[in-house]
């Protein structure tokens, strides 16, 4: 299998890279096609990302939605290639980088197979990731991994991870032949701390692995399966944890990776086969979000993308959450359990009755039962609207009723930027034009139409709970990022977010 | 005022012992917020009978028909209106509890407790100018307010009471005293509301002084 990986993998990506601009907008938008990224890093409000490729393809957006590719790392390389010890110890292919920032320096770990399993990890240094700033540059710092090929041990897809207990770096890397294995790197250099150390066993049978930690667990999370064979690939990302940086790694049913365990974290969905290359992507306050590529994207023509998704967490373990899709939702506060409304006096669904459903007098003896109710149909605007304000209305929160004005149509926006994995979304009245939006006074209204202003405009992310934080793309008058926010039972209004409370989280029930 | 503070206390007896106390005649000129906030010193007018219905238009029909909020004086304890045939009267109060219970204070005046509207009003006096804060209410049942003659917060339908049920849009408390007036319309049953102010991080705003005159 890893004879021919490389050569499927460059027919992939030329094949990608040609059907980028051709195929439906759908997960990310502008050129996601890539494959095997590294983790997604910010840099003063931008978003790169690292993949397989000749010359290590950088791909670059500015918020985290709409991409363009941006050329290769090797171009601000001495010598546009791998150093000449890398080769040496591995080959001239570049497959597969990470990447992480540590005090002021950014270190780039990269794959230099030659002929499989033989192959090195090397390392770049950069100060910064912006190709247009006068202090870009990436200096060749040597190899700090390899395998003979001989060896168990295929030093491809390296993953960095920084220890958030005590500072010390540390590296994974491995693909199929033989072991997943961890070396600890010098902060302050990137290279190997301990360069005559035998390295560290951490799992086996699969790849791309990368280390996450939270709440006193280190989690390995690596792909299994095969990849780079479009929507026959079987790739899935799978994880163990160990209270060690060093393991063992168990997985949810007590299995070490060392032994092939490994629980799902995200396989096959929807339209998107073969998830692979987890990153990590810790945006603050409590969001987080995670990349992966799909070998096939199924609306792209099959080729292979770049996805961010949410990053959830349940029971201690992670867990791969869903982007908001388009649809009818009723949003409940976490905080009080009341709905979002425009601001109506709401009608009975089926319209006022009386205390229905005890189903009247029994029938006289003999008779045949009466037939059972007929059922009542949803409420939809058109039906109950008549007396509802032309003009801006309120917003607030009332128990959910299944009524109209609680009935939430959300909707992507094409052309309007977005964020990390998502578009902006507009927020309207289900059959209605009605629009949420933000006012100068960082309260809400609802306003009659739908104009596109940035103020209409909602970023809707989900939090590692499941619940979802939705922030206005813009305030007028203002530039404080606020997010809905329940200040009581019944009121709604925008307030700065608080991870730790419950005033800002929100249901999505999809209606 | 004493013949009031007497029913009150008559009929507290009969009721569970820890309501004995939740009314009673203020002894004092100024009423600090309590630990969490509330406003617990208002002048209470005996309530009005009205048709008990609890929708957003029925409850604006009501109070705009009795009472012209905005440009009504400020009552006294003791002051007496006509409302249609009848007389009702103003009464100081002081409540032991975050919340004031209206059930009881009709009862005690053998008023009736269903379909009435309740007014009330209070003066806060903030101890400088105050930006970014916000009237919190909750109400049995539906309820409007107003923070110095402008409506700040409603709340519709059959409900019960809930701290900070409704709240109110961010304002600004003047330094000095601040009229607080509401209208509670009560379809059946039990009857009660409570106030405070929240700051700008929704914390309550203990330093509040209420008072039923103007310093």
């Amino acid at each position: 299998m890893n004879m021919t990986r490389s050569a499927i993998r460059m027919s992939g990506l030329a094949a990608a890279a040609a059907c980028a601009l051709a195929v439906p907008i759908v997960a990310l938008d502008g050129q996601p096609a890539l494959h095997d990224p590294s983790t997604v890093i910010v840099e003063n409000g931008k978003y790169y990302v690292y993949a397989t490729g000749a010359g290590l393809p950088m791909s670059i957006s500015d918020d985290g939605w709409t991409w363009r590719r941006a050329g290769g790392v090797m171009q601000a390389v001495p010598g546009g290639k791998p150093g000449a010890d890398v080769i040496a110890r591995g080959g001239n292919n570049t497959w597969a980088p990470d990447v992480i920032r540590v005090g002021d320096k950014y270190f780039l770990y990269y794959a230099a197979p030659g002929t499989q399993p033989k192959a090195a990890i090397g390392l770049l240094v950069g100060r910064t990731l912006d190709p247009a700033s006068p202090d870009y540059k990436w200096e060749d710092a040597g190899p700090v991994a390899w395998s003979d090929g001989v060896e168990d041990s295929n030093a491809i897809d390296p993953g960095v991870f920084r220890d958030p207990t005590n500072g010390t770096l540390w590296l994974t890397y491995g693909s199929y032949f033989g072991y997943i294995r961890l070396v600890e790197l010098n902060p302050k250099t990137g290279k190997r701390l301990y360069p005559d150390r035998k390295p560290v066993n951490v799992a086996i049978n699969s790849e791309a692995s990368v280390m996450i930690f939270r709440d006193g667990w280190y989690y390995l999370l690596v792909t299994h399966g095969s990849c780079c064979q479009g929507a026959n690939s079987s790739y899935n990302i799978r994880m163990g944890r160990a209270k060690k940086v060093t393991g063992p790694f168990l997985d949810n049913m007590g299995i070490d990776m060392l032994q092939g365990g490994g629980k799902l974290f995200l396989g096959s969905g929807g339209r998107n086969v073969g998830p692979g290359h987890f990153g990590r992507l810790d945006l603050g306050d409590g969001v987080e979000k995670f990349s992966c590529h799909y070998e096939a994207d199924l609306d792209r023509g099959g080729i292979s993308v770049l996805d961010i998704r949410p990053l959830l967490w349940r029971d201690g373990w992670p867990v791969a959450g869903e982007n908001v899709k388009g649809g009818t939702y009723a949003i409940e506060s976490a905080r009080t359990g009341t709905a979002l409304e425009l601001a109506v006096q709401g009608v009975p669904v089926g319209g006022p009755r009386g205390r229905g459903g005890r189903g009247g007098p029994p029938p006289a003896p003999g008779a045949p039962p009466p037939p059972p109710p007929a059922p009542i149909p949803p409420q939809d605007a058109a039906q109950v609207s008549a007396n509802w304000p032309e003009g801006p209305a309120s917003a607030r929160m009332a128990p959910y009723m299944i009524q109209a004005q609680q009935q939430w149509a959300i909707a992507p926006v094409a052309n309007a930027g977005g964020y990390p994995g998502s578009p902006f979304f507009r927020i309207t009245i289900a059959g209605t034009d009605r629009t949420l939006a933000a006012t100068p006074d960082r309260e809400l209204a609802i306003l009659p139409a739908f104009t596109g202003a940035p103020e209409q405009l909602w970023r809707i992310d989900q939090l590692a709970d499941g619940t979802y934080r939705l922030m206005p793309k813009a305030i007028p008058n203002s530039q404080e990022p606020l997010a809905l926010s329940a200040v009581g039972s019944s009121t709604p209004t925008l307030a700065k977010f608080d991870p730790r409370s419950d005033r800002q989280r929100w249901h999505m029930r999809t209606q | 005022m004493r013949i009031i503070v007497s029913l009150v206390l008559m009929a507290a007896a009969a009721l569970a012992a820890e309501d004995q106390t939740s009314l009673t005649r203020p002894a004092s000129l100024m009423k600090p917020a309590g630990a969490d906030g509330f406003i617990q010193r208002w002048l209470l007018l005996e309530p009005i009978r009205v048709p008990g219905q609890l929708t957003e238009a029925a409850v604006h029909s009501a109070v705009e028909k009795d009472f012209p909020v905005t440009a009504a004086p400020l009552p006294k304890d003791g002051d007496v209106l006509k409302v249609g045939d009848s007389e009702v009267k103003w009464h100081a109060v002081d409540t032991v509890n975050y919340n004031v219970n209206l059930y009881h204070f009709a009862y005690a005046l053998n008023r009736p407790t269903s379909n009435v509207l309740f007014w009330t009003v209070t003066l806060v006096h903030a101890p400088r100018e105050m930006n970014n804060v916000r009237l919190a209410i909750g109400s049995n049942a539906a309820s409007v307010w107003w923070v110095n003659g402008v409506e700040a917060a409603a709340l519709y339908n059959d409900r019960q009471t809930v701290i900070d049920d409704a709240v109110s849009k961010r304002l600004t408390l003047k330094a000095g005293a601040n009229v607080i007036r509401a209208a509670i319309i009560n379809a059946g049953g039990a009857t009660d509301f409570c106030a405070r102010f929240l700051d700008e991080n929704d914390r309550p705003i203990t330093a509040l002084t209420a008072t039923l005159t103007a310093r």
